[in-house]
């Protein structure tokens, strides 16, 4: 009963933005992984610079954080969601070309303490999401 | 990712103009961005407007991603080659540019070298024939119209390419200027001038280190005797065509003009390996890489050739007789020292692109604007260009440069960036 009924209880979710972000939220930790879709990165481009927002940053959500670069354009990254900064992916500094790689996952941009869980409920999931880029 | 900033920009895209400066064209890349929603919007909008070169079912052949600029469906890249390897390729190898949407005009008459030095502060009359010289078409207030490459084939034949996207501009001013110098009789005294605009022309940029040799195999011509700046008319494979040794990468290479009729072929035999189609997203990088300019961008109707850093195109003697539009101001600016001087920064941190302000270090005092500015893919390092207070623009002073609301290191450095590889025999 306890192993199992903590699988339950270990919900991940993934959401999206209109921005192209994703975020995958883990609700027995309260941290959200930000991301930026595939869809992004492939229309982006390939990815020279990536800035990060500092540690323990307070955003909230639609909060610039930073930025993903290619040669021919920036793009801002804005908060997907309210929260503490708690982890930034320092391999972005040396390896930018990860985002384009695998943006969805080791390309991972920051993780975010989340202070309201219920915004996520605002974010599209990923049916709305592959609407909201096909329309 | 935000497709607001994107989309945001996207709408100075349709008005942009783009040019080039020892050559031409160029593209804003800030401006193809694309959220492709945004970049859908743009297209449908623009659609019935929006006009192709005489190479577009070429480019679609050959897998381009096209996107409008200068009122034109061009193409922003190919298949999958990404804008930093396009970009490598044409440094250390060969890419063939579409540059078709330019203007492409012929001035004839026995007048035609006065007329063109009373629309440009260049020396013509001294320019030998089958030369080429970067030149600027003037305002009365001595503000850039255009950037445009002047090349004379003889005292009364001059063949002048010009920016896509200042197109109507252009050729409405070339249309009133020639109307009132063949309406003055002392102007015209030696006969008139007439312009020919070479409607659906291709032009085509064969730019890199190897583009010689590859357009050597098509030819029995010498190509080493055509050295950066002349030109020639070139038997290709059947074909004889206007061949100007230039460009507008800092590489070696070629412009080729070619009739209507003959375009698709030209291009195809110019796009063999290891020639690779390139697109306008590495062309604004090589170009911004070389320190030349993009009209709308680095270049505006405010913006004198001295403040440019363009003075170099301004003939010698010209300097003290003067005698073309805009002179005023612009020996003004030659005696006087210009206001702002246009120049080249390394950043630190993050790249500054259009718009972003400079100040000076450690102050709130704002001294000038970017008006370029890229991850340059051969140095890996940050470049940029834009317009500093006369005083500022020395090599090496340090500035700051405010990139998201944060400043950010910034040293102005000499161009080119890259040290260009013209032929020069």
């Amino acid at each position: 009963m306890g192993p199992n009924m903590f699988a339950v209880r270990t919900l991940t979710t993934k959401k999206y933005t209109e921005d192209h972000e994703a975020v995958v939220f883990d609700d027995s930790t309260g941290i959200g992984v930000v991301s930026i879709t595939d869809y992004a990165q492939s229309s982006l481009g390939d990815v020279v610079f990536v800035e990060l927002p500092a540690l323990e940053t307070k955003v909230t959500k639609g909060d610039q954080i930073g930025a993903v670069e290619s040669v021919k354009a920036a793009s801002d990254i804005y908060a997907p969601i309210s929260g503490t900064i708690q982890e930034i992916n320092e391999n972005l500094n040396d390896q930018p070309g990860l985002l384009n790689k695998s943006p969805e996952d080791e390309g991972w941009l920051c993780k975010i303490k989340v202070s309201d869980p219920t915004e996520l409920d605002s974010l599209m999931d990923e049916a709305e999401y592959k609407a909201h880029c096909e329309s | 990712m935000t497709a607001t900033v994107l989309r945001s920009r996207l709408p100075s895209l349709v008005a942009g103009g783009r040019r080039y400066a020892f050559q031409r064209t160029v593209p804003k890349f800030t401006r193809f961005m694309t959220t492709p929603s945004a970049d859908l919007s743009l297209s449908r909008r623009g659609h019935t407007q929006l006009k192709k070169t005489g190479l577009y079912d070429f480019h679609i052949e050959g897998g381009a991603k096209m996107v409008p600029f200068a009122g034109y469906s061009m193409p922003l890249s190919y298949g999958s080659v990404g804008a930093v390897a396009s970009h490598h390729h044409v440094r250390n190898t060969v890419g063939l540019f579409d540059v078709g949407h330019m203007v492409q005009t012929k001035f004839r008459g026995p007048t035609s070298a006065a007329f063109l030095e009373w629309l440009t502060p260049s020396s013509l009359t001294s320019l030998s024939p089958y030369s080429s010289t970067l030149s600027v078409l003037l305002n009365e207030k001595g503000g850039i119209i255009d950037d445009t490459i002047i090349t004379k084939h003889s005292e009364d034949a001059f063949y002048v390419v010009t920016n896509a996207g200042r197109r109507d501009r252009d050729l409405a001013w070339f249309a009133q200027k020639i109307d009132e110098w063949n309406n003055d009789s002392t102007k015209s005294e030696k006969g008139k001038v007439e312009m020919e605009i070479l409607e659906g022309w291709g032009l085509l940029a064969l730019q890199g280190p190897e583009a010689a040799k590859y357009l050597q195999t098509l030819t029995s011509f010498d190509l080493r005797s055509l050295t950066f700046g002349r030109s020639a008319f070139v038997p290709l494979e059947g074909f004889n065509l206007h061949v100007a040794r230039g460009g507008y990468t800092g590489e070696d290479g070629f412009e080729i003009s070619v009739p209507p009729t003959e375009t698709v072929e030209v291009a195809k035999l110019l796009s063999h390996a290891p020639v690779q189609l390139t697109g306008l997203g590495a062309r604004d990088s090589l170009r911004l890489e070389a320190g030349m300019c993009l009209y709308g961008q680095d270049l505006d109707e405010d913006t004198s050739p001295v403040e440019a850093g363009l003075s170099w195109v301004i003939g010698k003697e010209r300097r003290e007789t003067g005698g073309f539009i805009g002179a005023d101001l612009v020996l003004k600016h030659l005696k006087d020292g210009p206001p702002r001087r246009r120049v080249g920064f390394i950043v630190e941190g993050a790249p500054a692109r259009q718009g972003a302000k400079i100040f000076k270090p450690s102050s709130n005092d704002l001294i000038g604007t970017v008006t370029s500015g890229i991850p340059s893919p051969t140095l890996e390092k940050n470049i940029a260009m834009g317009y500093v207070e006369n005083g500022w623009h020395k090599k090496g002073t340090e500035v700051e440069i405010e990139v998201r609301n944060k400043l950010r290191k910034a040293v102005v450095t000499p161009m080119p960036f890259v040290k260009p590889k013209y032929w020069r025999g």
